[in-house]
This record gives C-alpha cells, structure tokens and sequence, in this order.
C-alpha cells in the first residue's frame, strides 16, 4: 500500500531531524563504504601476493668457477625438475641477472669474467616449512654452498602490512556501524521524546508497542536507505577512481589491489546491511524505552 | 446489571506527595451514563486516567471488564485500551492527519481493513456534523470541531466504556448541549459514559444521569451510593 493510503505512517511529523538524519547516514555509509573498500582491496593485494609468492623460492649458487658453477647449476636443476614438490624450475637469464645488478655495478656487471652467482626459481606445491627443509637438504646434498630464499619470506613485511591495513579497515567498518547503531538509538529516543503526546494518543486508542516501534522502524529505515544511497554511491565512485588510478600505476602490488566482482557486490551490500541494522537499532531502543511506561 | 467497572479502595500517589487520590471505592454499571464532578484539582482527570489505564493505582483494586486491571499484565493493556473511547480535554488528535484519518485512527491500529474503514468513518463525520471539513487537519479546524473530531474518534470503534474529560470545557453553550446530545445518543446504544465536568447546569439537563462528586481526591459518598442508583435508573 502506498505512503499515501497509510496515513497513519505521517504520524511521526518528517522534518529538519529527518534530513539531518539523512545526511548524518549518508556520511556514515561513505565512509564504512570506503574503510570497507580499502579493507577489501588489502585483502585482494595480500591474495595476490600470496599466490605469487608463497610457493615460491631462489636458489643461489655462488661459485667462482664458472666451469663448477654451470655443473653445479645443471646438476640443481636436474634434481630440482625431478622433485615432485616443484612444480617449475627456471634458471634466471644471466643477462636479465646482469640488469638487476646493474645499478649497484655499473658497466661492470657485464664483464663476463666477473664470478656471477647462478639464480634458479622454483615455484612448489608445497611450501610448508617441513616440505622446504626437505627440498634444501636435497640441494645442499648436491651444492652445500647453496642459498635458499623463499620469496615469502622477505615479503613478509608486505603482507604483514597488507593484513594491518585490513584489520584497520575491518576495525573502521566495525565502530562506524556501532556509531551507526548508537546514532539510530539516540535518534529513535529523541523521536520517542519529540513524539511523546502522539505517542500517548496511539497507546490510549490501543497501539501496541510493536506498532508504534514500526513506525519508527520506517522512519529510520527510508533515512537510513536514502542516506546510504547517497553516501554508499559516492564512495563508490570514489572507490572506482581510485582503483582506476591503480590500475595505471603498473605495479603488481597495486593491481593486486584492485577490486574484483565479489568486492564490488559486497560495497554495495553494505548500505543494505546497514538499513537491516538501524531498523532493528530503532525496533530495539523504541521497545525498551515503551516498555519501561504504561 | 453487571458492573464493568469496580473500585476498592483505590489510592493514587505521584512520587512523594500526599495522595491525590484516597480510599476511592464504587462501581459503575454496564450502559449507565455518570457525570463525575468536583472542583478544580479535586482529582477528576486522575480518576479518569485510572478508568483509561494511562495510570496504575498505589493501593487498592480495580477490576474493569471483570479482570484485575492493577496487576494485568502489559502486553494485554492494549486489547483493553481498545474497548474504552476516550475524550481529552485538550483533544490530542493528531496534527498532520486529517479529520477524516484522526477518526480512522483507532480502526486502523485495530488492524480494520482500508476499506472496511470508510464507511463507518463518515457515517461518524456526518454523526458529528463535519461531513464538510473532511480533509481538513486540525490546526484549521475550530475549537468546538476538534472536539467533535475527538469525541467521533472515542466513539467509532463502538467502546464499550466512553471516558470524557471536560468535553465542553472549550465550546459554547450551544455546542456544549449538541456534545452532550451525542454522548445521550451513544448512551442509549449500550456505551457506559463516564464525563468530567464542574457544569453542575449540564448535569441537571441530563437525563437519569448518575454523579460521582469528588473533593481532594475523595467520593463525598463514601459507601459509593450514586444519586440515581442503577436500580431506578430507568424506574
């Protein structure tokens, strides 16, 4: 039934405190839309790192030789390529070597009688501790000088971070929608305040406490939904250009970062939760408020 | 005939203050029509929020409908509510609803279907002579038509207890005799009427009507012996 076939919904008189209600939940779902957005895009950049690196280690093999170290290297692989725990095994180009090393170098790292290590990566099924304490015995079997290192392992700061970004964020998104609550429950109070002699009217011709908790459950819901469509559609605006700007920077960390369809869909499920959560906000405070009166 | 309403040493106390109201016991028979009367402060407004179930009493019983209505529980006030008009003194109709809404209010929070509700609600426009102010919402609306506005709302859900307090307290003379001509109405059609009022003149108008007088907060008759007993009501 429309608005205006029920009118006992316009009891509550709609007013200034309804659109500053509007305003203050439009600036609320902005920004838990976009602590939310951050959160989720840490949690995409702290994915994609680990799927980039965590079945990943180096073998350094330092040898001055260069006769040894192409055996050493060949005798690596080879054992390497047979192992059932590494899924790949490439040796790193000399020459992309010699242009990583290039500005510490300079000119010289192209000398081909300057003793190079040897760099082989190999990507694991298994990258637990035990099964890469199990593949470095194998290869200190074969070349005991060998150095490990795991990928993971010094870009572990990196996830740290990532995984520090996300608790902020989740943390953010919690106390907004606790503010959010707290706000709906001061709201429905003073609604309770404001509208007290109607209130008293509907209780002495019969009204439940139900139904007068309804009509502030609809009030603080359309606020509530008008609000986050403002606020939410905003912040994903914001969102989408930031992302867009990341996009650009060619980074892996920060493409990592970007949004997929899931986090999309969970932004813009936010304003909806947060209809759900002022509505039974409201239903709670009105009806403990009635129920401690006649 | 059975009392619907019954009083045993009622005692209504605000916070720390002396009672305003002490010792109150009567009963009030089904379909009788009582006039309660004292002067200013006397308690009359308090005995009616008692009879209305907006209050609770100190000490004592009250029993309406023939259940206890002190220790009810909450949640039942409301389908208790519903079998009582009330009139208020000041009207309380609500501001942004139109006469015609303010009178469909109780019908739609008992749940009576949209269009189950327009009838009756001009059948009581037009019982209370407003068929022509419909729409209009009550800050336009006279005095004496807010009145009428308020006692169509008691009265529309047919209660079987109508409480009024000081309902020509605001409206003229003439108006005063055409309320009081519609409280008769109801009256005859089986409505326990219970009005509020220090018009000694209108009491004396009012057909075997029944008075209850109160002074600071006391029944001057004690034993809760009415001037027009039930009994001879109609002897």
């Amino acid at each position: 039934m429309s608005e205006e076939k029920r009118p006992e919904r316009r009891l509550l008189d709609a007013g200034r405190a309804t659109r500053t209600m509007r305003w203050v939940m439009a600036i609320m779902l902005f920004l838990t839309v976009l602590a939310a957005a951050l959160g989720l895009g840490a949690l995409a950049a702290s994915r994609a790192l680990d799927r980039q690196l965590a079945g990943r280690l180096t073998i350094e093999l330092v040898e001055p030789n260069p006769i040894a170290r192409d055996h050493d290297a060949a005798q690596v692989l080879a054992m390497a390529r047979g192992d059932r725990n590494v899924a790949a095994a490439r040796p790193v180009d000399p020459a992309r070597l010699a242009k990583l090393l290039q500005p510490w170098l300079g000119a010289i790292g192209n000398d081909p009688d300057l003793p190079m290590p040897v760099l082989i990566d190999l990507d694991l099924h298994d990258a637990s501790d035990l099964a890469v304490a199990a593949l470095a015995r194998r290869i200190h079997a074969i070349v005991p000088a060998a150095r490990l290192d795991r990928h993971a392992a010094w870009m572990a700061p990196v996830t740290g971070f990532m995984n520090l970004l996300l608790g902020l964020a989740a943390g953010i998104v919690l106390l907004l929608a606790l503010a959010t609550g707290t706000v709906v429950v001061l709201a429905a109070r003073a609604g309770l305040e404001t509208h007290r002699d109607t209130i008293e009217i509907m209780h002495m011709l019969g009204s439940t406490d139900v139904q007068v908790a309804r009509l502030f459950q609809r009030r603080i819901a359309r606020d509530t939904a008008i609000g986050g469509a403002v606020g939410g559609i905003a912040a994903l605006a914001v969102t989408a250009l930031v992302g867009t700007r990341l996009a650009g920077l060619g980074s892996a960390l920060a493409s990592g970062a970007t949004l997929g369809p899931g986090g999309w869909i969970a932004l813009a499920a936010i304003p909806f939760l947060f209809v759900g959560l002022a509505t039974l906000a409201a239903r709670i405070a009105v009806l403990r408020t009635l129920g401690a009166k006649l | 005939m059975a009392n619907i309403v019954q009083f045993e040493n009622v005692g209504l106390r605000y916070g720390a203050g002396d009672e305003t109201l002490s010792d109150l016991s009567f009963a009030l028979t089904s379909g009788a029509f009582y006039f309660l009367t004292g002067a200013s402060g006397a308690g009359k407004t308090s005995l009616l929020r008692l009879l209305y179930l907006a209050q609770r009493p100190t000490r004592g019983v009250i029993r309406l409908f023939g259940e206890d209505a002190v220790t009810m529980p909450r949640k039942r006030l409301p389908g208790f509510r519903r079998r009582i008009g009330v009139v208020f003194q000041d009207f309380r109709l609500a501001p942004h609803l139109s006469a015609y809404d303010n009178i469909a209010l109780p019908l739609r929070i008992a749940g009576v279907r949209e269009e189950d509700i327009e009838q009756p609600v001009h059948e009581m426009l037009t019982w209370v002579g407003l068929s022509d102010r419909i729409h209009a919402r009550p800050p336009t609306l006279s005095g004496g038509e807010q009145q009428r506005v308020a006692i169509a709302r008691a009265v529309i859900g047919r209660p079987e207890i109508l409480v009024a307090d000081e309902p020509t307290g605001n409206v003229d003379p003439a108006m005063a005799e055409r309320l009081m001509h519609l409280f008769d109405s109801l009256n005859r059609l089986g409505t326990t009427v219970v009005v509020a009022t220090h018009d000694i003149q209108m009491i004396q108008r009012t057909a075997n009507a029944q008075m209850m007088r109160l002074d600071r907060g006391r029944l001057l008759d004690p034993t809760g012996a009415l001037r027009f007993p039930p009994s001879e009501r109609d002897g």
